[in-house]
């Protein structure tokens, strides 16, 4: 007599230790293989673009710090780069190196807590304090500039709001000298340890062809072995004066682009930024920050498409205006939106456990997706 | 004050009231329902991680609200997902809490005005113990709310059943 | 790298009267206005041809243009009658590093754009944002449901100008 057996749907629901904010999955599994999964956003969703039609120009940039709430320094500027691309103004030059400074720092913190809570995920919790302490330094150094420890309303259309602090120069100096160390305890602790390689090697490999068709870019294209940062290949601010590398994934435990090529291409990225920051630490001139920033923001008619490189990806602001206070429309091109498409391709054969293990390294926000 | 200072110095006696003894167990260690859902989510990790700790009151972070005994509502509660709070908060057993963190969760935040689908506050679908303002609110006035939530439950009597 | 006249002229070339126009007047970006209804043949030959290759999708955006007349209907509340829903598409290659914007636009009463996911599956979710914001249905779509509200929200589209807030969902009070 034959076994009968019978596909089971499994709910990880919105509530749930593991997926990073709320997020449902339906899986469909046969025993504990996975055939489907089936996301279900909206969760979070909460409105911004019909508040920016409804708000000024310059009231729309708080709004912006709450989608990707773990990299908010990134989500102003590329609203501010894109308004300034189309009203033309020129920004001083130390504004756009303090922007540089605080986008990179931005670019560590929200690394930390990937890496972080993706060992957490994987049973590691060891690397979470430790990735959480290195994290409040950044926050300081943000909080004596402007503030806030989160969201900081602090890159304005046309500046930023405050100067540096006379005492930021010397912390950020500081925080570097002590953070070098600190990475390599982290690469000791998780990267290269036996039970997270096995657990992550090989396990949801996504091809090139495959993420460039589904639109993901950042990191996780990184790690299927293209090279292709937009702070290299469509430049913006002073990028350009600045020497660094760009990691790219190689199949160093296992296949090209899988979950430790992921997790990896983030933890070389925190290395190069700290580069960038020493760079632009030396180089950074005098000038007044808020001395173009205009008293009412009215642009022309028309319309404008801009990216940044965010550390999830390409971020895209697609604004369009009619000549009045207030935007006609604002869209926002969310890079976690785009990767949570691929995602059911990623777990098609693979267990219910390595689920969570590749959720964790497509690194989502959920208030990117929803918006 | 508590029941510290009715021990006798020898030996390790201590008498209380019943109901001092059960409020005190249950304010020290009030177990919470791992539940973040927005930027308040984060400010709530960043409290339970070694800078700012929790665990030194007693809260640990559980899965399953079948275990727990607070929930802290950290984030915009939508209204797809208020459903999904009430029927969270109706699986925790009693005595149960609820602290409701952020801006968003007491009011509706910043997106009071045009937010069509935002919540106005989780007051809305369950009761609320503690309102803790601040958009997000530091880890320091997230402990002072919980330390809040400490002094209420102190003060809770076991013949007069709360609401 | 090619600029937005000359690839206006290689469609114009191969499509005749689908390509309607190019408009770069206005700042910043120039665009192409194209058919709503061949918009997926011009995407597949701008994905395969060989100076072209547009192997990626940026950005797909629904607008509202506003264009219409404001009327009261019979309850005294003002809607929009007649004027346009828009559809905005960014394309790039990332090999040529060459950019494209193309648009499109459809009648707010029946609004009908034929999908691209042959072209790019990220266009996806794009559409089923799109969908659930305007209400612009999308011809040949593998799976068109609403994906940000609830999939029982029956009181229309929310980005539209003259969407209403409902008073109560399920019990729930939604105004402030």
């Amino acid at each position: 007599m034959a076994l009968k057996t019978e596909e089971m749907v499994l709910n990880m629901g919105p509530q749930h230790p593991s997926t990073h904010g709320v997020l449902r999955l339906e899986l469909q599994l046969e025993g504990e293989i996975i055939i489907d999964v089936i996301p279900h956003i909206g969760y979070l969703h909460r409105c911004f673009e019909k508040h920016a039609e409804a708000m000024t120009y310059p009231q729309v940039i708080p709004y912006t710090d709450r989608m990707d709430y773990l990299a908010s320094m990134y989500n102003e500027f590329g609203y501010a780069l894109a308004m300034e691309r189309l009203m033309k103004i020129e920004v001083p030059e130390r504004v756009e190196y303090i922007r540089v400074i605080m986008g990179e720092l931005q670019r560590i913190a929200s690394h930390l807590v990937a890496l972080g809570t993706y060992g957490a995920d994987i049973g590691a919790f060891t690397p979470f304090l430790f990735c959480f302490r290195d994290r409040e330094r950044i926050l300081h150094l943000f909080e004596i500039t402007c503030g806030a420890r989160l969201l900081y309303n602090y890159i304005w259309i046309g500046g930023v709001s405050h100067d540096l602090h006379s005492d930021f120069i010397r912390l950020t100096r500081e925080f570097i000298k002590d953070f070098r160390p600190n990475l390599k305890e982290l690469n000791d602790l998780l990267s290269f340890n036996r039970i997270f390689i096995e657990r992550t090697a090989n396990v949801g490999v996504l091809p090139l062809e495959t993420a460039i068709n589904y639109g993901v870019t950042g990191p996780n294209l990184r790690a299927s072995g293209m090279k292709w940062d937009l702070r290299k290949d469509d430049p913006y601010s002073v990028y350009h004066k600045f020497d660094y590398e760009i990691p790219v994934g190689s199949g160093e435990k296992g296949k090209t682009g899988d979950c430790w090529d992921r997790y990896f291409i983030r933890v070389r990225e925190m290395e190069e930024s700290l580069k960038i920051i020493e760079q632009a630490i030396d180089q950074i001139p005098e000038g007044d920050v808020t001395s173009a920033i205009p008293k009412r923001i009215k642009p022309p008619e028309g319309q404008i498409y801009t990216r940044v490189e965010n550390p999830r990806g390409e971020l895209g602001y697609f604004i369009i205006s009619d000549g009045s206070l207030n935007p006609a429309r604002v869209k926002v091109r969310a890079p976690s939106f785009v990767t949570m498409q691929v995602f059911p391709e990623l777990c098609k054969g693979f267990m219910v456990a390595d689920v969570v293990a590749i959720l964790g390294s497509i690194d989502i926000v959920l208030g990117e997706i929803d918006r | 004050m508590g029941l510290l200072d009715q021990e006798f110095t020898e030996g390790n006696i201590v008498i209380a009231k019943t109901e001092d003894l059960f409020n005190w167990a249950r304010l020290s260690s009030l177990w919470q329902v791992g539940f973040g859902l927005a930027c308040c989510a984060i400010e709530m990790m960043a409290t339970s991680a070694s800078h700012y700790d929790f665990d030194r009151f007693g809260v640990i972070p559980r899965p399953s609200p079948r275990q727990s005994d607070v929930i802290i509502i950290s984030g915009t509660v939508t209204l797809k997902m208020a459903i999904r709070v009430k029927r969270l908060y109706e699986q925790m057993p009693d005595p149960k809490y609820v602290i409701s963190m952020g801006s968003c969760a007491n009011c509706g935040g910043p997106y009071w005005e045009h937010g069509y689908h935002v919540l106005k506050g989780v007051d809305r679908v369950i009761p609320v113990d503690v309102f803790v303002p601040g958009c997000p609110p530091r880890p320091e006035a997230l402990l002072e709310g919980l330390l809040k939530l400490q002094e209420k439950i102190r003060n809770e009597s076991m013949v007069k059943k709360s609401a | 790298m090619k600029t937005a006249e000359e690839i206006f002229k290689i469609l114009k070339e191969k499509f005749g009267d689908s390509i309607v126009e190019l408009k770069s007047d206005k700042p910043i970006d120039p665009f192409v206005i194209v058919n709503p209804l061949e918009v997926d043949k011009i995407c597949l030959f701008l994905r395969e041809e060989k100076d072209l290759l547009f192997d990626s999708l940026m950005n797909l955006s629904g607008v509202d243009d506003a264009n219409g007349e404001k009327v009261k209907d019979e309850k005294g509340l003002e809607t929009i009658k007649g004027g346009t829903l828009s559809v905005y598409y960014h394309l790039e290659s990332t090999s040529l590093k060459q950019k494209l914007t193309l648009k499109v636009s459809t009648n707010r009463e029946k609004p009908e754009v034929v999908t691209v996911t042959e072209s790019w599956k990220c266009a996806d979710w794009h559409e089923r944002e799109a969908y659930d914001m305007y209400g612009i249905v999308f011809i040949n779509h593998p799976d068109l449901r609403r994906i940000l509200m609830p999939y029982d929200w029956e009181f229309g589209y929310p980005l539209r100008k003259d969407y209403k807030n409902p008073e109560f969902y399920q019990g729930m009070k939604v105004p402030y």
